[in-house]
């Protein structure tokens, strides 16, 4: 096996059409972008897409909306380096899909109408509760942006096996990096502003499909190596991987048995508390959410949930496959020497995979590149949907409705949401290159932590809540927000570890790195002290929303 | 797209639909389920979770070749969830949905 994921005969051949797949990759999209956006007149084909879309479409949307780099390289990564763990994180993101199928999707599509506050202002005042929504959103949305971001800029040297000392179009790897976030910022501006949400919606499809095509190709490819027993492919991968049969238990990353028993204590809880969140998280996040919106009634979200819920757990199941073959047929040494969070392993299980079936070197960078442009692809198209989510809510929540007070036109409102696109874009950019030497991997455990702790709480109580009230929200997000936000920035990821953001310095008091088991329950105590407090009680609202979010009565 | 324009009348059209016998029977159908398969789901999951934190012993043991408990485990975790979604829309196609068009397409009778 090759020891460098770019063997240098090979390096220029990948490096090309890398390149080019992934230019007609940009290309195919742009054109949809445009021909998206002759089709996109009203204020609603901008935000939910013309609410056209089939149940089959939305359930590929979704899945490539939350298919990230996190969970495609991330994944197979944590499993190739250590084993079972890496496994475990993904039945999390899939039971998540439960949460989103049984409380959220039908009810928030009958009831609202582009953003995740149509649905939490829905019987509350509606410029305390939309401000405050529209504030969870960006911080949510924008954790995961520069998450994804600098993961790509991370990526891009890597792929394109620019090592240090070398030039590619006369950049050295720094230089790379902030031309790659750069420009993938470029992109998802362009197909925002242009697009909306059905050029982003057709770039979601086309993205999910590539991944899943690619994912199955190495899936059959590796257990066709191992003439499709599975025993024989994790014997192997535990084997190569040095770390005999603990490789295919858990422990090895999440819950590690520590020196002493406070220490082990804290790691089961972090592992308890990263399990909690990434469930609840799910049903949470505003790019998920705004997707609900895109098709034309609710047992049309139904179906696509049930789509996504297939689509992604089929994906999971690739990546298990994936990453035990990466373990087994590149091995962990080879792994890490290219990048010591093993964000490359699928990448170089491609290419160990080429040059056995597909006659050599040649073959190993054929399969290398069509791995890496679809890995360029799945970040480019989940930063759009996140950046189309914010800018929404910035124009529909805290323009129209709190700055104009609901008498904004819908011509100005999609200006303002084209502009917003254009800002939070620019604003990611900024602060992905400022956050590039960062290690930034927590930003999306903690956009899903915020997610569960402030935004799940105010949408399950707006929905079930007879007695839920605008101060419950408020205490709900705020509370949910900001005690997520304080207990990871007083927590090991921030400071006073040796993997921390800021290594050197140590004011870290929460002992825990996800800070999930104690914001979530925060967050729902919150919004019921908040609800109890305040003396408001609209039981007639209430009825309205009950009645349109179960019967889809005047739904949009 | 309908637009509703709030009105007295229909702040009580929308509380007489919520107490008429159609709606809480919709009510109860729907929150029967989706509250009792969430409580079971989670707590099937966190036993998951729990026991790969705790009762590692249990996981690590092997079943057949290499496939140890952890693993058919996680697999189940997958299965369920699957079964779960599967049974849902069959349950909601059957048992909610009719209810649910039946009250939407007289209240927009009604509103004409």
């Amino acid at each position: 096996m090759e020891s460098h994921l770019l063997a240098e005969a090979s390096a220029s051949t990948t490096r090309g059409l890398t390149i080019t797949l992934f230019l007609i990759f940009v290309a195919i999209t742009l054109g949809i972008t445009i021909w998206a956006s002759r089709q996109t007149k009203t204020a609603t084909d901008f935000y939910a897409g013309g609410r056209q879309f089939s149940g089959f479409q939305n359930g590929m949307a979704i899945s490539g909306d939350y298919m990230s780099a996190a969970s495609f390289l991330g994944i197979a990564g944590l499993i190739a380096l250590y084993g079972y763990d890496g496994f475990l994180y993904s039945i999390g993101f899939l039971v998540a899909w439960l949460v989103a199928l049984l409380l959220v999707a039908e009810f928030l599509r009958n009831s609202g109408r582009y953003t995740m506050a149509d649905v939490l202002a829905f019987r509350m005042r509606q410029r305390p509760v939309r401000s405050a929504a529209s504030i969870s959103t960006i911080v949510v949305s924008i954790f995961y942006l520069i998450a994804q971001m600098v993961g790509a800029g991370a990526l891009v040297s890597l792929l394109l096996g620019i090592k240090p000392g070398t030039t590619f179009l006369g950049m050295d790897a720094d230089t790379a990096k902030v031309a790659t976030i750069i420009l993938v910022g470029a992109l998802m501006i362009v197909y925002v502003t242009v697009g909306g949400m059905k050029g982003t919606t057709y770039v979601q499809i086309v993205k999910a499909f590539m991944l899943m095509i690619g994912a199955l190709v190495m899936t059959v490819l590796v257990l066709a190596h191992y003439k499709f027993n599975l025993s024989t492919l994790l014997g192997d991968a535990a084997a190569q991987s040095g770390k005999g049969s603990a490789f295919l238990e858990p422990g090895l990353r999440y819950g590690v048995e520590k020196a002493t028993a406070t220490e082990t204590f804290y790691s089961k809880m972090d592992l308890v508390s990263l399990g909690i969140a990434l469930v609840l998280g799910t049903a949470g996040l505003p790019h998920i959410l705004t997707r609900f919106y895109t098709v034309p009634n609710s047992k049309t979200a139904r179906k696509s949930v049930v789509w996504a819920i297939g689509i992604i757990g089929v994906f999971y199941l690739f990546t298990l496959a994936l990453g035990f073959g990466a373990a087994a047929l590149v091995g962990g040494k080879a792994i890490t020497a290219q990048d010591k969070a093993g964000n490359t392993a699928a990448p170089q299980l491609a290419q160990a995979l080429g040059i056995k079936y597909f006659g050599g070197d040649t073959g190993g960078a054929i399969l290398l590149a069509i791995i890496a442009a679809v890995a360029f692809a799945t970040i480019l198209a989940v930063v759009a949907g996140l950046t189309l989510a914010s800018s929404s809510s910035v124009a529909h929540d805290f323009y129209a409705n709190v700055i104009k007070r609901g008498t904004a036109s819908e011509r100005d409102e999609v200006r303002v949401a084209r502009i917003s696109a254009l800002v939070i874009g620019a604003v990611a950019i900024f602060l992905s290159i400022l956050a590039q030497k960062q290690n930034v991997a927590f930003l999306v455990a903690l956009a899903f932590a915020v997610a569960a702790s402030g935004n799940l709480p105010a949408i399950l109580y707006s929905l079930f809540w007879r007695r839920f009230n605008t101060a419950g929200a408020l205490w709900a997000i705020y509370g949910g927000l900001i005690s997520a936000v304080v207990l990871v920035f007083f927590s090991p990821v921030v400071s006073g570890s040796a993997t921390a953001m800021f290594p050197d310095s140590d004011w870290h008091w929460f002992p825990l790195n996800n800070p999930g088991i104690i914001s979530i329950p925060l967050g729902f105590l919150c919004g019921w002290i908040g609800t109890v407090l305040s003396k408001e009680d609209d039981s007639a609202k209430y009825a309205e929303l009950e009645v349109r979010s179960l019967t889809g009565y005047g739904a949009h | 797209m309908t637009t509703q324009v709030p009105s007295e009348s229909s702040t009580e059209r929308y509380q007489n639909v919520q107490k008429s016998e159609d709606f809480q029977r919709l009510r109860h159908k729907l929150r029967s389920f989706v509250f009792p398969t969430t409580v079971a789901f989670f707590a099937w999951y966190l036993l998951y979770v729990l026991l790969s934190a705790y009762a590692r012993g249990f996981m690590s043991a092997k079943i057949v070749g290499n496939i140890n408990v952890a693993l058919i485990f996680g697999l189940l975790q997958f299965a369920s969830t699957f079964l779960i979604a599967w049974y849902y829309s069959r349950y909601s196609s059957r048992e909610l949905d009719p209810i649910a068009d039946s009250i939407r397409n007289k209240m927009e009778e009604g509103a004409e």
